[in-house]
């Protein structure tokens, strides 16, 4: 029955492979005149014909268009959302006195990391730096702060859940890899201009663009930290009659922390990639610095955006790292042996 | 009606197993089904009966099938065909609330490399069992400090596992398992982990709380000495196939085929049989020397007592709980006890 099965699957895949050579030959306005002078004028075999080509393109405009026109509502709603989230959040901290701003966020560090004066030190020249490098830097590392901190919240909101799901289903999850590996190979332009078209230019498609390219390391992280959890272990929580929500609350996430952290932190890191990149489609913050900077052939002033990036990048990766440390600490495996 | 009744339990892992079920049923060995169908027999037509209070001692080498017949108990593992009954009711018949529930109030279970939760201190852990049942904090840590108590851990209950040696944590696992106070525990290779003077020292405490609780015990071990110790009953497995199930005496004595036969012929005979089974009865003992005497209970097993009687060359007089008198023993009885050729008459005339 298992092998009967696998030829069922061949004959399929060469069905569709036969239909999209019949649909690339009967659309194609450069064929022959009829199929026989294909075989008596081989010269097609030469250079690749010109009919064999696959109609995707139109297709796929079609489809946007299409989707574009009808779910239109749909996308102008989310962008609204987005875009007051985004704009009161920067208002306020654009808001506040900067000497204010900067003390809360020493503070801020100083409590997640479990009052590590180090790490709090360190974040605090971060952040002085900021402003310290060209007064100009402040506000805009804010606004990237604001998209970024925002994208994180909609990566998390969405990628735990899937990656917990993924974990206890194999079937979502044979179905989902693949659209992961879609996600983290396409090339960021491909869904960065679709993004302005859906919602317009500014914060909201570099927030997109930030989830398409920020959610997949957070996911495959959380459903790799669940199913390492130690067998022995969820089977002794089985064993005492723990029900699905029990065994996940109770043993699964908490064990698998120290891996959905990391995948964490991948995700801040790669989301200020993104930022950076998303200047090239008119998102404010410090990344269009660099980008004024090339265009400007002046080094120096994309030199010093790019350090600006740099700060940017520790300041978020000590906090959310000091953080996965401390609750680990906390909940779990206490390495020193006091016996 | 046993506690446990398991009848012609088949369970074959693979992709179709309900396709490869008849030839396993028609006596196909586990070697021809690997290579013919790529599937792996773990259990093959297993019937045992398991009665109130008695300790199970289920023993194979690695690959027996041992431990996918425990998690059968309490279904962590379906079976292919077959029937699991525990206290007259099937486990297969039970639907996910009911088996959450009967997991929670019927059965505990302790895990060769422990099961602990790491996260949790050693409290958290031994009420884990409670707290899913849905108890409330102060309730379910007060019936946990018995247990860690019982268990001998006290002033351990806010460390973590890690911070505590292997022998320590599976006092925990132990105390775990007993703190939801159910009639049977299933001990897969509890002490198999451990290292020998602990485990023996495990084995005692065991068999201590045992004598005082008198649970529905299955315990899973490799190790002989171990099953002879601990267990009313033995059940040996080859291959997924049940070979003999007896008492202790019964396996030493008459091995069903060659593969129990190998296993017991290096036991320590004196780690196996009590002095009540080859002493001499006291109203046939006219001859017996009664002028050095040293006092011996009457279950217990040779080896405990057999150093003391080397070293003050007297003889034993066996004697029952209460005091009275039962039989003696000499150096005779030993020297034919412990002998291969000898023993089966002993045991037949005791």
């Amino acid at each position: 029955m298992g092998k009967y099965k696998k030829h069922i699957f061949y004959s399929l895949y060469l069905i569709a492979f036969a239909a999209m050579v019949f649909i690339a030959y009967t659309s194609s306005k450069y064929r022959p005149e009829s199929v026989s002078v294909l075989f008596t004028d081989f010269s097609w075999l030469g250079n690749w014909p010109k009919w064999l080509d696959l109609p995707l393109m139109p297709f796929l405009n079609e489809g946007f268009d299409k989707l574009i026109r009808e779910y239109g509502m749909f996308f102008e709603g989310i962008n609204n959302f987005l875009l007051g989230l985004y704009t009161q959040m920067k208002n306020f901290m654009v808001g506040l006195p900067w000497p204010l701003l900067m003390i809360g966020i020493i503070a801020l560090c100083y409590f997640v990391s479990g009052r590590n004066t180090g790490t709090t030190i360190m974040v605090a020249f971060c952040v002085f730096f900021l402003g310290f490098l060209s007064p100009r830097y402040w506000d805009k590392c804010i606004m990237t702060t604001c998209i970024v901190v925002i994208g994180m919240l909609l990566c998390l909101i969405i990628g735990i859940p899937v990656g917990i799901m993924m974990a206890r289903n194999k079937k979502v999850r044979n179905a989902l890899l693949p659209v992961l590996d879609l996600m983290q190979t396409i090339p960021s332009f491909c869904y960065l201009i679709p993004g302005i078209l859906l919602f317009g230019l500014g914060a909201v498609p570099a927030i997109f663009a930030i989830f398409v390219y920020a959610v997949p390391p957070l996911i495959r992280l959380t459903d790799l930290g669940i199913r390492l959890v130690d067998k022995e272990v969820v089977e002794a929580a089985e064993a005492f009659g723990a029900s699905k929500k029990q065994k996940l609350w109770g043993v699964q996430l908490p064990l698998a922390l120290p891996n959905i952290m990391q995948g964490i932190n991948q995700c801040t890191m790669m989301s200020l990639a993104m930022v950076v990149i998303a200047s090239m489609i008119g998102t404010r913050g410090i990344g269009d610095e660099v980008l004024l900077g090339l265009q400007q052939l002046n080094v120096g002033m994309a030199t010093e955006a790019g350090i600006a990036i740099v700060l940017l990048a520790i300041i978020f990766d000590r906090i959310t790292q000091s953080y996965g440390e401390k609750i680990q600490e906390r909940t779990h495996l206490k390495k020193d042996i006091k016996l | 009606m046993s506690k446990i009744e398991i009848k012609n339990v088949y369970k074959i892992f693979g992709d179709q197993p309900s396709k490869v079920l008849p030839m396993v049923q028609n006596g196909a060995t586990k070697e021809e089904v690997l290579e013919k169908t790529g599937h792996t027999v773990g259990l093959d037509n297993v019937s045992l009966s398991i009665e109130e209070g008695e300790t199970f001692v289920c023993m194979g080498l690695s690959g027996s099938g041992k431990s996918t017949l425990i998690r059968h108990i309490n279904r962590l593992i379906d079976p292919t065909a077959g029937v699991v009954s525990v206290e007259g009711t099937n486990v297969m018949d039970l639907d996910q609330k009911k088996l959450i529930d009967f997991r929670r109030h019927k059965m505990s279970m302790v895990f060769q490399r422990f099961g602990l939760f790491p996260h949790k201190t050693v409290l958290e852990n031994v009420g884990y069992g409670l707290e899913v049942q849905g108890q409330k904090p102060e309730e379910r840590n007060k019936t946990a400090m018995e247990k860690i108590e019982a268990v001998g851990l006290t002033g351990f209950e806010h460390q973590y596992p890690n911070q505590l040696s292997g022998g320590m944590q599976q006092r925990v696992g132990l105390a775990r398992a007993l703190a939801t106070n159910t009639d049977i525990m299933l001990m897969d290779e509890a002490f198999s982990a451990l290292d020998p003077l602990i485990r023996s020292d495990m084995q005692k405490q065991l068999i201590d709380l045992q004598s005082e609780l008198k649970k529905t015990i299955v315990f899973i071990t490799h190790d002989l000495d171990e099953s002879l110790r601990l267990g009313d009953h033995i059940g040996i497995l080859n291959g997924g196939r049940l070979v003999q199930v007896g008492t202790p005496i019964d396996i030493i004595m008459n091995p069903a085929d060659d593969y129990v036969e190998a296993f017991v012929k290096d036991v320590n005979r004196a780690k196996v049989i009590k002095a009540k089974i080859i002493m001499t009865p006291a109203n046939k003992s006219n001859d017996v020397d009664k002028s050095n005497l040293v006092k011996i209970g009457e279950d217990q097993f040779l080896d405990e007592f057999l150093p003391q009687i080397v070293c003050s060359n007297a003889n034993c007089e066996v004697v029952d709980k209460e005091g009275n008198v039962k039989g003696y023993l000499t150096k005779k009885e030993l020297s034919k006890a412990l002998t291969k050729e000898h023993m089966a008459n002993a045991v037949k005339s005791a």
